[in-house]
This record gives structure tokens, C-alpha cells and sequence, in this order.
């Protein structure tokens, strides 16, 4: 696989057009799969073929039960430099109903292991849990604010199909989720995190200033990515792309020098409502003068025109011309954007 | 002239007519192999996909028959009953009949109401007993019941199978030899009667008729009788599986014409066609008006496509005459259209065209039929009620009638009891119970009309497993205790869900309306009470819930396509919905009241 991922690295090298790279990011799964020397490889084969800026941000994502102190350590040695673990809870309750593969204890002492090497680390929690009472969910967001980590990620739980939770649910062995109570908690979160200085930068992103992931916000400002590896997504500013999710097919294609991708262009339509949609999400908002220049007054003006029904209802609000989600519009912001979409019906 | 042949088959639905007006047109290789395809003539999307005919659609063939070429204007009509305008049309222009009957069902309700229109023109009927290859054909007792109905001898009915091809030559030499040739002179003025028409969005209007003195030729200056208005015959033709270009069309013949009329109100169905020049005297007796029996109201979803919503009613008329509509206005969904139907069936049909043949999306409200109030300051004259929202204030009100019916049911004796708690469910009242055999029963029922038009006929196909067959005349007005149950969404009234219902359904109905539209109606941005209520008096609520979570966790890399393509979706279904004061509606919540059982 490690080829397989150098050679995609390596084919794709004329994409980015003498941009720099600002970002790596190594997704959920990775300590799993590679061992530090493979993470670095392909680090190093990502610089012998771009132009990386001075401290891009290198970051990991790891589950605790990956993250030994040898790996950290081994990590710690290398251009990583930032991590992000998938902590979910700090109550073994939780983590059995979400059949996580760590317990509460490792949840702990991994990141009192990666705050000895590391400054730069993110974990995420999950609100909304059947049986979680808000009490529980404060006090999982106090422990993950004194280890003094930069950055936290907070997603409410969503129930997968064919999951063993959707399964259990549909069995009555656990309540169903309650949109209320991920509400509720959604608006505790903000509320919480805000007073000890994070800022909610996007709907499920806490971060200190300057901590911030550059990564992820790439993604909201509609900057080109490029995705390496089995069904990674790659943007260019107007095709995005898909890799092969099989991991055999995608080695294949490799091994006889084939990009495994798709591409679809997105119009300008596309561009706008994706725009829309990222941005209504972030503290970035949505820029009219921007809409105006990059897609045209048209759209500017449909976007004015769509927006007044949420200013009237204290969903959305004009920053001057930005245009942002209120604090009452911020769990609402999906069907907000749909409807503020520009999309041609036939 | 002579050796013309125009008829038509007529049967119960599914009885095999379309079926066997494929075989006939293999026979007189009036199809290229190519062509060949089964229920050839329905050619219409709907038709094809819901397996039944719709319109009734006319072919010429042309056959040998002892030394000399017939010409054979054949055409098939459907067989359900919300049809049945297009079989009376189809009848006025014939001079026989093929009567088909299932071997297996035997004589059904449509059959005989279908003969019934037939002898009233003075139709040659012959009967056709079709299906004889299924197992559970049951010749001899189906034809002793074909004889019982028409008084016939057995031997004139042709034993047939529209599967196999068995009896198709009989069926032609029957045509030719029982059904008269027209009559008609050919030195007399144009008499041409118009049975039907298109819209053809390149050329214009076409129409086809039927020659019934006199001649037609290409070029000439010809004129419709009841508007009054000449054109130039630009094309005539022969309606063959293509239309074919001819010079002349000669008395007794059917064909099409062109004129390049783009408006659609210029031409009628029913009306006369003559010689500008030479006209004829008096037009022939066009067809007797359409009596709807349920009126509902045809919005546009988007208020600004009123006049394109019109002029694709008018385009659809020309080729469904039983559709009626005049504009009305509700306060929930600005302008649109009170249309008459001639039952359910053709309700959701004429919905369906108008958004496939003319793309244009509607809302439909909830269907009624059509009752009569009298005021207490006029007891006397009656208001026609077609739209819930005419019936008078109830402080003024002295009384309603509603439509009645006889309703005629045969049904095998294992489904009498059944069939009778049905009815007797929907408010009817036995009037009559025959043997038309040890096996079959002939049910009649004096019953309120509006109770057959909803979910009548679904209920009556489970309760006798699909062996029931019904059929239905207007039998007069009847006083009966109306209410109006009107619903409220978020305090507002919204007119276009109000319903006219029997007062000792209303509390039932109201409840479950509530109930439906909770399920209908998407959760949005704030609480949405419902209410149902008879005058001031609130009998059922229920409340949709305010989204709470509307955002969705994770958006990185590949999960904005995805979304974005979700939330596009979620947008065009949303341009599907009427907004009422700030609530989203969608389409199918007008018509809830029709599905409170499911
Ligand atoms: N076995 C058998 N099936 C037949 C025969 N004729 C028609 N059918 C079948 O009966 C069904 C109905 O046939 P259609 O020809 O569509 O009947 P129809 O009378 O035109 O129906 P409507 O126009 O909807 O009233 C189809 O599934 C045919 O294949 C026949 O002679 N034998
Ligand atoms: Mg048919």
C-alpha cells in the first residue's frame, strides 16, 4: 500500500501547478495501517515531489488504542507536528454504546502521553448520545478543557445504517436519539467552550486562535486538495475527483500506472451552492462581494433575496456583507443553505 | 362507400380490446413486423405503464374479402368507467360494435352499460367471447349469458383468442358481413363530425373526424359549424399506426385534418365541419355534455404559471373532452381552476398529463362532489356547491342535498355479504338483489355519490378478491346533513384543505386529516399547529414539531459533494410545495383526505 499511495503521490505531481502545499494530513486509520518510518516515506516523497511552505501543518489522526508511547514518541521525532485523536467520550458507557474499540482509561492517559510531546492536539467529542445527560456531556467537555488542548472537534451522534446502534434502536434496547437533547448540548458546547476562549471557527470545530485546523478550513474556503489513496477526494477549484474505494482495485490500477479517479466539473451553480453551504458553516460566513465577483450579480442578487426570510426569523444576519448564521440559525444551517441554493429545475 | 367498415370494440376493462386490435391489425397486415408490439394502440406513456386504456384511439386497415379491399376504420376504447366519455364519442362515429367478453369473467358491469350506449346508436353489435384459451375460460356458460344479455342465438357469438389469434378471420367476416356499410351521400353538402382532436405543438391542432355527407379535399375552404370560424383544410389524411396524406376523404371514411389552428378554443369536439362555400344546412347532433361527478381545484405550484396552466388545460381539453374547468381563486393558493372529472381515475390522469405532455406541476385540493344548498332566505333555489368554500355561512343555511346514485354490483354469491356491509358502510341502501345465475349476482344500491368516489373502489376489489364489477348512474339529489371541516395550519385557515363531509363522519374525519398532515408535512423551522374545525369549533390538533437539528456533523473533503448534491435535492423537492402564510406544503398534503385509511 505504501508504494501503491508513493506512486499515486508521484504521478499526481504536475496538479497542483507550483502551488505550495500548506497542509498533510493523515486521515483516521493511519497508525493501524502505517508504522512512523512508512508515515515519513511518504512525507518525504510529498516533499521530493511539491513545493511545501515552511511549517506546513503534518497532522495524524489516531484512535487512544493506537497511540502507544512509542508511537507518539516515534511520531514526535518526525515532521508531524500536530494530532488528532478520537477521544468520543471519557465515559466507558459511551464507548461501549458506540462500540469504540478504546476504553475511558485509554481515552485519558493518551492524551496525557501526547500533551508531554505534542502542543499541537485536537480530540473530538460526541454529544447527543442516548442516555447521556447534559450533567455527563459538561463534564466530558471540563476533562477535555484541563489537559489545555488547542483545539476540540464535537460532533453530535448520528445512527449509521447497519450499525449495531441502528440495530439496537430499532430493537428498543436504547432510546432513540433525541434532536432536542443534541440541541441542547450542541448549545452548552458553545456556550462552554466560548467562556474558556475557543472559538466555534465551523459548526463542529472548536479551536484557540491560531490553532485553528488549516486543513479542514481549506476545505470551507474552497481551496484545491489533493487526496491520495483509496477513496480520497481531490479538488482543483473545478473537478473534483475519487479515488477507487476498493483497496485492492485501487493497488491494480496503480501497479499498471493508472490514476484510480473520477472526476466530475462542478459549474458555477455547483461552485456557489457549495460555497453557500461551507461558508454558512463557518465564522468566514458567506461574502456577497464575493458571490458578485467570483459567480456573478445574479447570484448575489438570488442569494439577498433568499436570505430575507431567515434575517426576518433571527436564523441568519448581514456582518456587513457577510452573511452569517445566528447563533439559533447555526444547527439549522443545512436546510438553510438548501434553500438559499440556486438550482435549475427540469 | 360500400365497402366501408366503421366500428369499434367496447368490453369491460381487461376484457381483452386492445389485445385483440393488435391481432386484427397482424391480420389485415396493417403492422410491419417491426411495428408489432403487444396493446399497440396504447400509445400514450401512461396507458403503457398502467396497463389500461385511456383514450380510445382509431386505425384504418384495409383487408381483402371475396375478390374486393374493404376499408376498415376500427376503434378501440377503454373500459373503465372514467372513461366512458371516449367510448360514447367513439360509438357516433360506427356503425357496429364489437362486443368482447372475458370467457372466464363473463358479462360485467361495463359491458352492459357499454352495449347500453351502443344500441342507443343504433350500433350492429357483435358479440366476441375472447379469452377462450385460459384454462378457466367458461365458454358455454359465458356465451348462454352473452345470449340472455343480447337476445341473440348463440351461434352469432365468435368464440376468440386475442392471445393465440383464434376466431380473428370470423371477427372480420362478421364486420364485413353484419355491420352495415354507412350511409350517407356523397353529392350532399360536408357533413364531417368531429370525434376527437390533438394538440400537436408543431402543426398546430389536429382533428379527426368522421364523414357523414358529402366529401373533403385537401386545399379546400372549410368551416366549423358552432364557432363559425373557416380555415383551409392544409392536410387531410387517414389515421393508419402513422397519418397518411391523402387527397380526398370520401363520405362514410374517417380521417384527420389539419389547419394550422394553434389556438385550442377554436375547435370542439361534438362540432360539424362543412364547406366554407357550400355549406351544410344544420350540424349533425353533436355529443350530449359531460356530467362530471367530482369537482376539484388545479393550482399551479408557482402562482405565475396561471396562464400557462390555462392554456395547457385548454391544449389538454382538445383531446380529453370529459374535462371541465372554470377559474376560481383561493386565499391559501391564488388563481386556478375548478375542474370536473368523471371520477378519481381521471383525476390523477389529467394530473399526470398536464405534468408529462406540458410539464407544468400542480396542486391538486381535495376532491368533492358537486351538492346543492338552499338558504333560509331562499328555500327554494338552490347554490351549486362544487368547492367547499361555497357553502353558505351554516346560520344561513337551511339545508344540503347531495348527489345520489344507483350503483349496480355483480358479484359472485360467495361476496353478497361483503359487498352488502361495504355499501352499507358507505351509506347505501339495497334496492335490488338478482340471480343472474346460481353462481352471479346482480346487487343494486341507492347510494350517496360522494361515498363511491373516494376509496369505493379499492375497498369493493378486496372485499369480493377482485370479482365484483360496478357501475353507476345519477339517480337525483337527496337532503343529507354537510358539514365543512376546515383546517388551520399555524391559526390560519387554508382553504384549499377544507372538505365537505357527512356530519357523523366529521369528528373521524377531522381527527385523521390532522393526523395525515402531521405525516405530510415536513418539520420546519418552528412549531406548526394543526387544527381541524367545523365553524368556530376546534375538533382535533396536533403539532409538527419544530426542527431542532438541521445540520449535519462532518463536512470535509468528499462529504461536499454529497451534501451538496442532498441539499440540491432537498431544494427541488422543496420547489414542489406551495407556501401557505410562512408553513411549506407539499403537493400530496392537498390530497390527504384521500388517504386517511392507508
Ligand atoms: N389469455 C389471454 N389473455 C388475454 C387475451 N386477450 C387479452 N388478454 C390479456 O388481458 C389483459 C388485458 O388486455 P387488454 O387488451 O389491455 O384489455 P383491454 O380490454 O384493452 O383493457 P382496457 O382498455 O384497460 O379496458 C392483458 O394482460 C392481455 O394480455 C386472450 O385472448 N387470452
Ligand atoms: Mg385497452
Amino acid at each position: 500500500m505504501v508504494a501503491a499511495l508513493a506512486k499515486e503521490i508521484t504521478l499526481r505531481r504536475s496538479e497542483l501547478q507550483g502551488q505550495q502545499v500548506e497542509t498533510i494530513y493523515f486521515g483516521g486509520g493511519t497508525p493501524s495501517v502505517l508504522e512512523v518510518d512508512e508515515v515519513v516515506q511518504l512525507i518525504s516523497v510529498i516533499q521530493t515531489n511539491y513545493q511545501l511552505v515552511d511549517n506546513p501543518e503534518i497532522t495524524l489522526e489516531a484512535n487512544p488504542d493506537d497511540l502507544s508511547e512509542d508511537y507518539i514518541i516515534a511520531l514526535a521525532k518526525s515532521p508531524v507536528n500536530r494530532l488528532s485523536i478520537g477521544i468520543q467520550s471519557f465515559f466507558e458507557t459511551d464507548l461501549r454504546l458506540m462500540n469504540r474499540s478504546h476504553t475511558a482509561e485509554q481515552a485519558v492517559s493518551s492524551i496525557k502521553c501526547a500533551t508531554r510531546y505534542f502542543d499541537n492536539i485536537s480530540v473530538d467529542l460526541i454529544y447527543g448520545i442516548p442516555g447521556m445527560d447534559d450533567d455527563q456531556w459538561q463534564s466530558n467537555i471540563e476533562k477535555a478543557v484541563s489537559f489545555g488542548l488547542p483545539h476540540i472537534s464535537s460532533y453530535a451522534l448520528t445512527v449509521e445504517p447497519k450499525t449495531a446502534l441502528k440495530k439496537f434502536i430499532a430493537e428498543k434496547l436504547i432510546p432513540e436519539i433525541d434532536d432536542e437533547q443534541a440541541e441542547r448540548q450542541f448549545h452548552l458546547l458553545v456556550a462552554q467552550l466560548g467562556e474558556v476562549g475557543y472559538v466555534n471557527y465551523e459548526t463542529s470545530n472548536f479551536g484557540k486562535p491560531g490553532f485553528f485546523s488549516k486543513n479542514n478550513t481549506a476545505y470551507w474556503q474552497g481551496k484545491s486538495y489533493l487526496g491520495i489513496g483509496p477513496s480520497a477526494h481531490s479538488f482543483d477549484g473545478e473537478k473534483r475527483g475519487w479515488n477507487l474505494r476498493n483497496n485492492i482495485k485501487y493497488m491494480q490500477a496503480l501497479a499498471a500506472d493508472k490514476l484510480p479517479i473520477t472526476y466530475e466539473t462542478l459549474s458555477r451553480t455547483d461552485r456557489y451552492n457549495e460555497y453557500v453551504m461551507t461558508g454558512l458553516r463557518t465564522i468566514w460566513g458567506v461574502s456577497l462581494q464575493k458571490v458578485e465577483h467570483e459567480f456573478g450579480k445574479t447570484y448575489g442578487a438570488y442569494l439577498h433575496r433568499q436570505a430575507i426570510k431567515y434575517i426576518e426569523q433571527k436564523l441568519l444576519f448581514w456582518d456587513g456583507d457577510i452573511l452569517l448564521a445566528t447563533k439559533k440559525g447555526k444547527f439549522l444551517v443545512d436546510g438553510i443553505a438548501s434553500d438559499l441554493f440556486m438550482v435549475n429545475l427540469s | 362507400m360500400k365497402n366501408i367498415r366503421n366500428f369499434c370494440i367496447i368490453a369491460h376493462i381487461d376484457h381483452g380490446k386492445s389485445t385483440l386490435a393488435d391481432r386484427l391489425l397482424d391480420f389485415t397486415g396493417s403492422v410491419t413486423e417491426r411495428e408489432k408490439q403487444d396493446q399497440l394502440l396504447d400509445n400514450m406513456d401512461l396507458e403503457r405503464e398502467r396497463g389500461i386504456t385511456i383514450k380510445s384511439h382509431a386505425i384504418q386497415m384495409e383487408y381483402q374479402y371475396e375478390g374486393e379491399t374493404y376499408v376498415l376504420n376500427l376503434i378501440d376504447t377503454p373500459g373503465h368507467v372514467d372513461f366512458s366519455y371516449e367510448v360514447s364519442r367513439s360509438i357516433a362515429a360506427c356503425e357496429g360494435a364489437l362486443l368482447v367478453v372475458d370467457a372466464a369473467q363473463s358479462v360485467q358491469a361495463q359491458t352492459i352499460s357499454n352495449l347500453y350506449l351502443a344500441l342507443e346508436n343504433d350500433l350492429e353489435i357483435i358479440p366476441v367471447l375472447n379469452k377462450v384459451d385460459l384454462p378457466s375460460a367458461n365458454p358455454e356458460e359465458v356465451t348462454d349469458d352473452i345470449v340472455d344479455l343480447l337476445g341473440c342465438a348463440p351461434e352469432e357469438v365468435i368464440p376468440a383468442s386475442a392471445k393465440t389469434g383464434v376466431g380473428i378471420e370470423e371477427i372480420l367476416k362478421a364486420v364485413i358481413e353484419r355491420v352495415p356499410a354507412p350511409e350517407g351521400s356523397s353529392d350532399s353538402p360536408l357533413q364531417a363530425l368531429v370525434f376527437d382532436s390533438v394538440y400537436n405543438p408543431f402543426r398546430g391542432v389536429e382533428t379527426y373526424f368522421r364523414v357523414l355527407n358529402g366529401e373533403i379535399k385537401k386545399g379546400q375552404k372549410i368551416k366549423f359549424m358552432a364557432t363559425g370560424k373557416s380555415y383551409f383544410a392544409d392536410e387531410i389524411g387517414t389515421l393508419k399506426l402513422v397519418q397518411h396524406p391523402k387527397p380526398i376523404i370520401k363520405t362514410g371514411d374517417v380521417g384527420y385534418l389539419i389547419t394550422g389552428i394553434k389556438d385550442a378554443r377554436e375547435v370542439k369536439v361534438g362540432d360539424t365541419i362543412t364547406l366554407n362555400d357550400t355549406p351544410a344546412e344544420s350540424a349533425i347532433e353533436g355529443f350530449e355534455d359531460v356530467k362530471p361527478m367530482v369537482f376539484a381545484g388545479i393550482y399551479p405550484v408557482d402562482t405565475e404559471d396561471f396562464e400557462e396552466l390555462r392554456s395547457s388545460m385548454e391544449k389538454l381539453q382538445l383531446n380529453d373532452a370529459s374535462l371541465v374547468f372554470t377559474p376560481e381563486s383561493s386565499a391559501a393558493l391564488g388563481f386556478g381552476f375548478r375542474c370536473g372529472f368523471l371520477g378519481m381515475l381521471h383525476m390523477e390522469i389529467v394530473q399526470e398529463r398536464l405534468e408529462r405532455e406540458f410539464n407544468m406541476t400542480v396542486i391538486t385540493t381535495v376532491p368533492n362532489v358537486s351538492y346543492h344548498a338552499f338558504t333560509t332566505k331562499n328555500t327554494n333555489d338552490h347554490i351549486i356547491v362544487n368547492n367547499p368554500s361555497d357553502l353558505p355561512d351554516p346560520s344561513t343555511l337551511d339545508r344540503v342535498e347531495e348527489p345520489y346514485i344507483k350503483a349496480t354490483i355483480i358479484t359472485k354469491s360467495d361476496f353478497v355479504g361483503n359487498v352488502m356491509s361495504l355499501c352499507i358502510d358507505k351509506r347505501g341502501q339495497i334496492t335490488n338483489q338478482t340471480y343472474l345465475t346460481t353462481e352471479r349476482v346482480e346487487l343494486t344500491f341507492d347510494m350517496p355519490l360522494a361515498e363511491i368516489v373516494f376509496d369505493f373502489y379499492d375497498r369493493l376489489k378486496t372485499v369480493s378478491k377482485g370479482y365484483a364489477s360496478f357501475d353507476y348512474t345519477p339517480i337525483g339529489m337527496r337532503v343529507s346533513k354537510l358539514v365543512r371541516v376546515d383546517i388551520l395550519l399555524n391559526a390560519q385557515p387554508v382553504d384549499a384543505l377544507s372538505a365537505l363531509v357527512h356530519f357523523d363522519n366529521a369528528q373521524t374525519i377531522g381527527k385523521k386529516m390532522c393526523e395525515k398532515l402531521k405525516e405530510l408535512i415536513p418539520r420546519q423551522q418552528f412549531d406548526i399547529p394543526i387544527q381541524a374545525a367545523i365553524g368556530s369549533k376546534i375538533i382535533s390538533r396536533e403539532t409538527i414539531k419544530a426542527l431542532r437539528k438541521d445540520v449535519t456533523a462532518k463536512c470535509y473533503g468528499g462529504d461536499i459533494s454529497r451534501k451538496r448534491k442532498l441539499l440540491e435535492k432537498q431544494k427541488k423537492g422543496k420547489k414542489r410545495m406551495r407556501q401557505v402564510g410562512n408553513v411549506e406544503i407539499p403537493q400530496q398534503a392537498f390530497m390527504a383526505v384521500l388517504k386517511l385509511n392507508d
